[in-house]
């Protein structure tokens, strides 16, 4: 395909699929009345821009069906051959390893979060006693300072933690989790913390009073009230937590080659593309991040009203 | 009370409390003390200097450049963005056809909705590498493409993009901008759906015009999203680190060329990791701190203004 004809029909054929998505069947688009002219100027821009978000995202996973030479020839280069050559080379290199080092490290530390954010959020939300307010505004000051700030004692820290106890120092799957947590508890709190808040006292009262303990009150009744504040701090942690990429590239730095390769996915990327500037495997780099992007995608597409609202919500509180 | 308040307040606490203060807290306070010190990072014997390192710091012509680049990025990054994501979240809310139902939004605006927002759930290092791909320096990349289709340049004189003195930084900066546009974009429209629709008919009924009400009754009542979401991209500007590193040309942590796309994270970054500077990192990340903290009490008192409720 010639390089032209497809910077050009992008664009319409773009427009035209979107505009012509009926959402209510049977009701024609009228561009008489009042709005049709900034109707068409504002199905314009939208589409323009769903364009520049699309088209890019589109042209790597074209790349990761092309070869090398077709890559470097021309960006408009269509694919010869439909082969998945390139992701299973992508997966060797260690794609698979890095999805998996990454699923550990979110899944304890997710777990981590969660339950330690929401119990400390809940204590110093509905619980009087001395040095509360200090405790509180102390975890909300942490969410101020910039990371970098810690960076270098951190390394240091976890540096020497690891000769302690083995298993808990750098490029160990249990020194980052714990790490992930602890810089993750200052949103959780302060999110958490005026949720709960919100939260009615009365149906706590009636189990208090019905004799349970402070503890399973907690667990069997305020966090099943608390759902959907989880909810929205749970997905802001994921992404935050998923989308790290300083924290790993100080910490999961493997000791000597020996040392098993930790790397999270987002650092274990980063490298290969860095390596293949001298391999130059483009397709492989291209087809490595297909996999990458892929479940995101996925996630999002199926959970997208949850993903927005959970976001929104915890960045206006 | 028959349940004893203190061991449970205390045994919910320890944890959580413990393990912030070690990992988060403790850090940062070493942070500033080091700052003072002409610590070399690996062995542990330091020397107390003073404020040798900030003077040192005020002297140096690649912070005061990374200085400036970070300031650039704190003025122009959450301009663009928030601009930008008004006027998609103003055609989505309110560009659709008046009809008798006053404003509407456009068709597909949930299609518009899911599409723009999806850059913010791609990891920073997706981000990098998509875009490494789109700036390539040869005829091979996206944006060289479209420039050589647009008979802009020919195949033999591509544009260097990233690697360019002038626009390199510009470069980072509009990947910042393609992939936060959405999310601002859907915070609005959630902002923007929760104002009453009556004020508007009310208003069009007295004659407003669309822009009449956007200047009038959207802004304002949007004023709040505006001010929490300056904050959140101050913050992103001051956090360019992985982008710069990657994309920018440079031995170590990118910042090239010639300190030109440089920012004072990438330079702390080099500082400690490869020269061996900790001391002087630190001081970097207390300047840095202290920019961020100025920044958060100018936003908190800007934005204490009467809240008000439909």
């Amino acid at each position: 395909m010639s390089t032209n004809t497809d910077a050009t029909t992008g664009i319409p054929a773009q427009r035209a699929s979107t505009a012509d998505k009926p959402r209510k069947p049977g009701k024609e688009q009228r561009f008489a009345d009042g709005g049709g002219v900034l109707n068409v100027f504002s199905h314009g821009f939208l589409a323009l821009w769903a364009v520049l978000i699309i088209g890019p995202l589109v042209w790597i996973i074209l790349g990761s069906f092309k070869n090398n030479k077709e890559i470097g020839d021309s960006a408009w280069s269509w694919p010869s051959h439909w082969g998945f050559g390139a992701f299973s080379r992508a997966w060797d290199k260690g794609i698979g390893d890095f999805f998996l080092n990454t699923l550990i490290v979110l899944a304890g530390s997710l777990t981590l979060t969660m339950l330690l954010g929401s119990m400390a959020a809940y204590v110093l939300a509905r619980y009087e006693f001395r040095g509360n307010r200090i405790i509180f505004y102390f975890f909300v000051a942490g969410a101020m300072f910039p990371v970098y700030l810690a960076l270098v004692p951190l390394f240091f820290m976890m540096k020497n933690l690891g000769t302690v106890i083995p298993w808990l120092g750098l490029n160990q799957y249990a020194g980052l989790i714990l790490v992930y947590t602890a810089y993750s508890l200052p949103f959780t709190v302060f999110f958490l913390h005026s949720f709960f808040r919100s939260l009615p006292s009365a149906v706590h009262e009636a189990a208090m009073i019905d004799g349970c303990s402070h503890t399973r009150a907690f667990f069997q009744v305020m966090v099943p009230m608390a759902k959907s504040g989880l909810i929205s701090v749970f997905i802001f942690n994921v992404l935050g937590q998923w989308n790290q990429y300083l924290l790993p590239l100080t910490l999961m730095q493997q000791k000597s080659s020996s040392d098993p390769d930790h790397s999270m996915l987002a650092q274990g990327l980063m490298n290969l593309a860095q390596q293949s500037g001298y391999a130059s495997d483009f397709p492989g780099l291209f087809a490595g991040m297909t996999i990458a992007m892929l479940p995101v995608l996925v996630v999002y597409l199926s959970f997208q009203r949850q993903v927005q609202a959970g976001l929104t919500s915890a960045t206006l509180k | 009370m028959r349940h004893r308040k203190t061991p449970f307040i205390f045994g919910f606490l320890v944890v959580p409390v413990v393990l912030y203060i070690f990992l988060v807290i403790w850090p940062y306070a070493q942070t500033f003390g080091y700052s003072l010190t002409d610590w070399p990072g690996a062995a542990p014997p330091r020397k107390f200097v003073g404020l040798d390192n900030y003077v040192a710091l005020f002297k140096d012509s690649a912070f005061l450049s990374a200085l400036q680049h970070n300031l650039l990025l704190l003025i122009v990054l959450p301009l663009v963005t928030i601009l930008l994501a008004l006027f998609f979240a103003f055609m989505l809310n309110v560009g659709g056809k008046s009809g008798t139902g006053g404003v509407q939004g456009v068709r597909g605006s949930a299609f518009y909705k899911v599409v723009f927002f999806f850059p913010q759930v791609l990891s920073v290092a997706i981000l990098s590498m998509l875009f490494q791909g789109m700036y390539r320096t040869d005829k091979g990349g996206l944006l060289n493409g479209i420039v050589i289709a647009l008979g802009l340049t020919d195949e033999q004189h591509p544009w260097d993009w990233t690697t360019n003195p002038t626009f390199g930084l510009w470069c980072v900066m509009a990947v910042l901008i393609w992939s936060s546009v959405g999310f601002y974009l859907v915070l609005f429209s959630a902002a923007m759906q929760s104002i009453p629709k009556d004020i508007y008919e009310a208003a069009m009924l007295d004659g407003a015009k669309r822009g009449t009400t956007f200047f009038k009754i959207t802004l304002p009542l949007l004023w709040e999203s505006i001010q929490t979401a300056w904050v959140y991209l101050a913050i992103v500007a001051m956090d360019a680190f992985a982008l710069v590193s990657t994309m920018t040309p440079g031995s170590y942590y990118g910042g090239g060329p010639d300190h030109h796309s440089e920012i004072m994270a990438t330079l702390l970054m080099r500082n400690f990791i490869t020269f061996g500077k900790a001391g002087y990192a630190c001081a970097m990340g207390v300047v840095i701190f202290f920019i961020t903290l100025v920044l958060s009490v100018v936003s908190l008192r800007v934005s204490r203004r009467d809240k008000i409720e439909f």
